[in-house]
Order: structure tokens, then sequence, then C-alpha cells
């Protein structure tokens, strides 16, 4: 059985993700921020049929202690097959343009943690020779926007970044498989008014799972946001900049 | 946002909330009156209030022991999700509704019954124990020993003393995810009753009966009667169902093509016949088909559900369907069901008799329709089900459910009173 370590365990994809990997009888090893909801997950998940799931609270922007997490999960599963990085804050626009401070956290959040986990896991992975590793970027790291350019560009540096791994970590036979969700309905998201192009955290859950089984290069979250995203990159700047999208 | 029961009417404005974890419950039921939501499958307006709590996000497994059949869940998991994680292990619920799109807090709220009304009674009758949010923020357990009085009032209290956070469940042994389906064809009321009778103690029963049938064809039905099968293996496979993909424009719907849909699904059935059928489709027929509810149009339906004593209960059936047929408004098949025995929860629905369930296409004549019968049925001692019903008034409330009383001292007693309430309950004239 497969032996997965989340970060983030508690975002709603995330958690998806884990009840399905459950389901087949995965162990699992559940890292995030906050205590409290991580144990009613765990407890879950074991009813769902996992294997093994422990918990360990950590702070992703907190770089010192990342090795630390790695070496526990692996102590504890015995090994490590596959990670998803799945934590992430959903920024706020307005309060980023007010403040340095808050941008840069943000980036930090959403860009920096991820490079500095990245870095860590692909020297491990690459020792072992082989592993999978799922990275939840956005299509907002496609192309900047006003709404968003502070957690689009630093979903975009994990974009590049996970480009860059991907093909380094080609010949260790270690799969990056960079996730690209858009507008899924989630407690962060509880809020906005629901269109048609808002995906179930369940629905998405089961696409990332499948990409990551079969070692998928890039996948987006529903397919279509691969056509709106192709369309929205092929708009030229001189016309792009004018437009409120 | 506006929010509305599976059957679209009404409809009404509301500032709708999504607590990410238990714990945030509590202030959320501090800070004013709600109602809490699941996954809105009440017909009509039970679920709906200017302020609601959805608990769509408390969908976890607490515990599930193989050996005894006891699950401990979250409120907002669905039935759906518990089967798909049970049936495997040979375990089923012991009572569940026509759909299994319905969370656990909805299924207790509505004290809902299912086709083993007869052998197994209600919900209700099967939760060891809940965990409830009261009105000031207090979370107790009550149980039939522990707070019976709230516990009595909770299981078809309609969301109205508090929000159930957590429940135990005892399931049902199965050997089988299949069940083997006898269907009788009935030509008329009489003989559909005669088999009910007939068939006192079928694991199941339900007849799906033709409302607009007139003369000596009234109360033609499929009586479809099922047992456990003991062959065909545990599987409960989530198939996605095809979805009505928007509502249907209005003239779709009307006599003429509502009496041939009738006419073939009564003709086409193959009577006297016992087959295997998995679970899955005997109990949720519907489930098949996504969002049927459109097939209605914009505009939404009605859907009324009674039940009426067993003293009689041929007669006033009679007089029940000549009344619907002769409105012109009954819609696609109705359920027609015997239930058994009653139970001790203070609102819940069922009592012995006959139950019947049918759709009205929301048009504004349906009002007086749904009035005259209240007042037949409630002239009766009969009662109609909260759970599915928009227009009840409350004169035929308390008539039909003579422990409101009992039940507005358990909700001020622990603090229920300005804390929970539904576009129902004020309808229906409770505090």
């Amino acid at each position: 059985m497969k032996k997965i370590l989340i970060i983030g365990a508690t975002s709603a994809i995330a958690e998806h993700c884990a009840r399905l990997w459950a389901k087949r009888g995965a162990s699992l090893f559940l890292v995030a921020r906050n205590s409290g909801q991580l144990e009613t997950i765990a407890t879950d998940l074991a009813v769902r049929g996992a294997s093994k799931v422990d918990c360990m609270v950590m702070d992703a922007n907190d770089h010192n202690a990342h090795e630390a997490m790695f070496e526990a999960a692996h102590l504890a599963l015995d090994g490590l097959d596959s990670v998803l990085i799945a934590h992430g804050t959903l920024s706020d626009q307005a309060q980023c343009e007010l403040s340095v401070a808050e941008t840069l956290s943000e980036l930090h959040t959403n860009g920096l943690s991820v490079v500095a986990l990245l870095t860590l896991l692909a020297n491990r992975f690459g020792a072992q020779g082989g592993g999978s590793i799922g990275v939840i970027s956005s299509v907002a790291g496609d192309r900047g926007r006003a709404s968003n350019y502070v957690y689009g560009s630093a979903k975009a540096l994990v974009t590049a970044f996970t480009s860059g791994m991907r093909q380094r970590l080609s010949k260790a036979n270690v799969m990056i498989t960079t996730i690209k969700p858009g507008f899924v309905d989630t407690p962060m998201t509880a809020a906005f008014d629901k269109g048609l192009l808002w995906a179930k955290p369940d629905a998405a859950a089961a696409r990332i799972v499948v990409a990551m089984d079969k070692r998928k290069a890039v996948v987006y979250v529903p397919a279509f946001w691969w056509w709106i995203m192709t369309i929205i990159k092929a708009i030229p700047e001189a016309i792009f900049y004018r437009r409120q999208l | 946002m506006q929010v509305q029961g599976w059957g679209g009417y009404p409809a009404i404005e509301a500032q709708v909330h999504w607590p990410a974890q238990r714990s945030a419950c509590a202030a959320l039921v501090q800070a004013g009156s709600l109602i809490p939501r699941g996954l809105g499958r009440s017909y009509g307006d039970s679920a709906s209030a200017p302020r609601v709590m959805q608990t769509d996000y408390l969908d976890h497994f607490i515990g599930f022991d193989p050996a005894t059949g006891v699950l401990v869940v979250e409120a907002g998991v669905s039935l759906r999700e518990i089967l798909e994680l049970v049936v495997p292990a040979g375990w089923c619920l012991a009572v569940s509704p026509g759909t299994s799109y319905v969370t656990v807090g909805g299924a207790i709220a509505s004290d809902v019954h299912g086709k083993n009304h007869q052998v197994a009674g209600t919900f209700g009758q099967h939760v060891h124990w809940l965990t409830l949010l009261l009105g000031n923020g207090d979370v107790v357990t009550a149980s039939n020993t522990e707070h019976a009085d709230l516990f009595h009032a909770t299981c078809g209290g309609m969301g109205l003393t508090g929000v159930v956070l957590t429940a135990s469940l005892q399931l049902q042994r199965i050997q089988s995810s299949y069940l083997q389906r006898t269907t009788y064809k009935a030509s008329c009321l009489d003989e559909a009753f005669a088999l009910f009778e007939a068939h006192e103690q079928a694991s199941y029963s339900v007849a799906w009966i033709d409302c607009l049938a007139q003369g000596k064809n009234m109360g033609r039905s499929l009586v479809k009667l099922a047992e456990p099968s003991v062959t065909g293996g545990l599987d409960f496979s989530l198939r996605q169902p095809l979805t009505v993909p928007m509502h249907l424009p209005e003239f779709c719907l009307n006599r003429w093509s509502i009496k041939a849909f009738n006419s073939v699904y009564f003709n086409a059935a193959r009577a006297n016949r016992t087959e295997p059928v998995p679970l899955r489709s005997y109990l949720y027929e519907l489930d098949s088909i996504g969002h049927w509810n459109r097939i209605y149009g914009k505009a939404g339906f009605v859907q009324y559900q009674c039940v009426i004593p067993q003293a009689d209960g041929l007669d006033n059936m009679r007089r029940l369907l000549a009344k619907i047929s002769a409105s012109g408004a009954g819609s696609f098949l109705a359920v027609l069901k015997q239930f058994g025995a009653e139970n001790q929860n203070t609102l819940s629905f069922p009592m012995p008799g006959y139950t019947l369930a049918l759709d009205f296409k929301w048009t504004p004549k349906v009002a007086p329709l749904c009035r005259a019968l209240d007042q037949m049925i409630s002239s009766i001692g009969g009662r109609v089900y909260l759970t599915k019903d928009a227009l009840l008034d409350a004169a035929s409330f308390r008539l039909m459910y003579p422990h409101w009383e009992k039940f507005e001292e358990v909700r001020a007693q622990y603090g229920a009173i300005g804390k929970f309430a539904s576009a129902q309950s004020a309808r229906l004239g409770l505090q």
C-alpha cells in the first residue's frame, strides 16, 4: 500500500484526495498548521480505510522544521512513495496592495515555502530513485491579473519551479505533477456566488489522484481550464493590460 | 442568496453560513436565530429561513465497528457515503428514505421512514445517541435514557431543538446488497389494500399508484415487495446518475403527458415475478435521475404526503383519491404504503395506517386544494408529513400533531426558542 505525506492536509482539496487514498488502504502522514481539525480528519480517514494515519502540526513557513517533518513522516510510514503539497492561503489582493509586509507574507506562504519544501524533497526522492509529488499551484499562476496577482505570482513561481524540477528529476524516476485548480467550492470560498466554473472538492480530488497515478506533468482541474487559460495566455499583453479579467 | 427546498417552492432570501468544523457552529448559533440544513432534500420550507447553517463540512466519520455495526458520524455525512462504506462490510442502514442524498442530521430531524417502516420503524429508532448544540452554545448528549425528552423532540423535530452535531447509529446486518423483489399489479385500490394486508410482514413494501386513473381503475398500482437476499455479493457502487440539465419548459408536463407516462409505467411492468434487484435501485428508485425536480419547471412543485389511520382506511383513501383525481392536479406516479406502529417521538409522522405521497406542479390553485385535503385529513385523525410540507396552517398543524405543546415545552426548557426557526416553523405558529 502507498505511503503518502500530505502537507496542508486540512485544505478541502487535500482532504478529499486523502479520502480517495484512504479508501485504497494507503498509509497517510498528515501535516497542517492547526491541530484541532487535523484529529477529526485523521479519525475520518482511518474509518474510511486508511491502513495508518499519523499527524503532525507544522507551519509551512517555518523552514527550519521541514527536514524534521520529512524525517518524521519517513519514520512513521517506514518510507515515502508520494507527497501532496497543498497548503496555502487565499490572499486578500486589496490588503496586499496597501502593505508590503502582507504582500511578502502571501508570497512566502504560497510560493517560497513550497520552494523550500520541494528543495529538500527533490534530494530525498532523487536519492531513493523514485516517487511521486503533487504540488497544488493554480490557474492564477498562468497569467497575472489585477484581481489577484500577488497570489497569482506566488503560484507562477510554483509552476515554473516545478517545471524545472520535473525536468531535473525525470532521470531519477521522480514525477512532479503541477496541479492547477480553477475555482473550487471550499470553506475558504463558501461566501462567493458560484457559477458554472466552480468545481466541488471531491470532483477536483478525483482528477488530482488520477493525474498523480498516471504520472501526468501538468493537470488543470477541471479540464476545461486548459482551454480557458490557453486563450487567456494567448491574448497579447497590449490588449490584455487594458482589460479587467 | 436564495434558498429553497427540493420542490422549489417557496424560495426565500437567506444569509447562508458554512461552518468549516463543529467548533465553529456555536458562535453562529449565538449570533441569532437560524435553521440547520443538510442536502436540502426536504421539499418545502422546513430547511429555509432568513439565516441558514449548512452542515456540508461536518462530513466526517468518527467510528465504525464492523463487528457490532455501530457507526458514529458527524451530522453532515450523507446516507450515500455511509452505504458506500458499510455495505461492503456487510451492513446497511436500518431505515432509509426514498433518496440516499440525505444527511444524517436531516434524517434525524425528519425522523425519516422507509419502505420497511412496518418492521423497522423510523430512522430515530436506530439512533443510539446524538450530540446536540443548544441555543446557548452548550453541547449535550441525548438518547433514550439521557435527556430523553430532548431526544424524542429532536428526532422528528425539524431542526427546531438545536443542531445535531454527531450521532451514533445502529446498522443492520445484510448478507447481500441485493433484494428479492416481487411486483404485483393491482387493478384498483381494493386490490392494492388487500395486497398490503396480505403482506403485512414483508421486509419492504411500497406501491406506485396512478392518481389520475378514475372509475373502476381508480387506485391502480404496482405493489412492490422485497425480502433481503443472501446471494449477489456486497457492493454499493456510486454511479453518477443521468441528470436533468435544466428546468423543463412549463408545457412538458400536462394532464395528457402524465396520463401517458402513467399508463406506460403501469403496463410495462411485469407482474407476479420475483427477481433480484440491487438495494440501490429498490430503495432509491429516483436517485438514478439527477435533479429530477427540474422536470416540473422553474415554478417548482409541492409534494403532499399524508397518513390516514388504519380504521376506515380504504374508504378514506378512496375519498382522498377521488378528490385529487377530480382536481386534475395530480402528477406522476404517487406512492402508497402501509405504515407500522407509531413511535414516541414528539412530532414523528408515521402512525398505523396508510400513507400517500404525490407531487403537485406548483400553480396558485394548488394552495386551496392542499387546504381542502388538510381539512379532510385532520378531520379523520391523519396528518401530513412536515418534511414535504410547504402550505399547512397552524390550526391544522395543531390538530394533526397533538403533542405540539409538549414539543414547545421541551424547546423552551432547552433554550431553543428564538434560536432555531424556519419559514415552516413560523407558518405553523411555533415560537
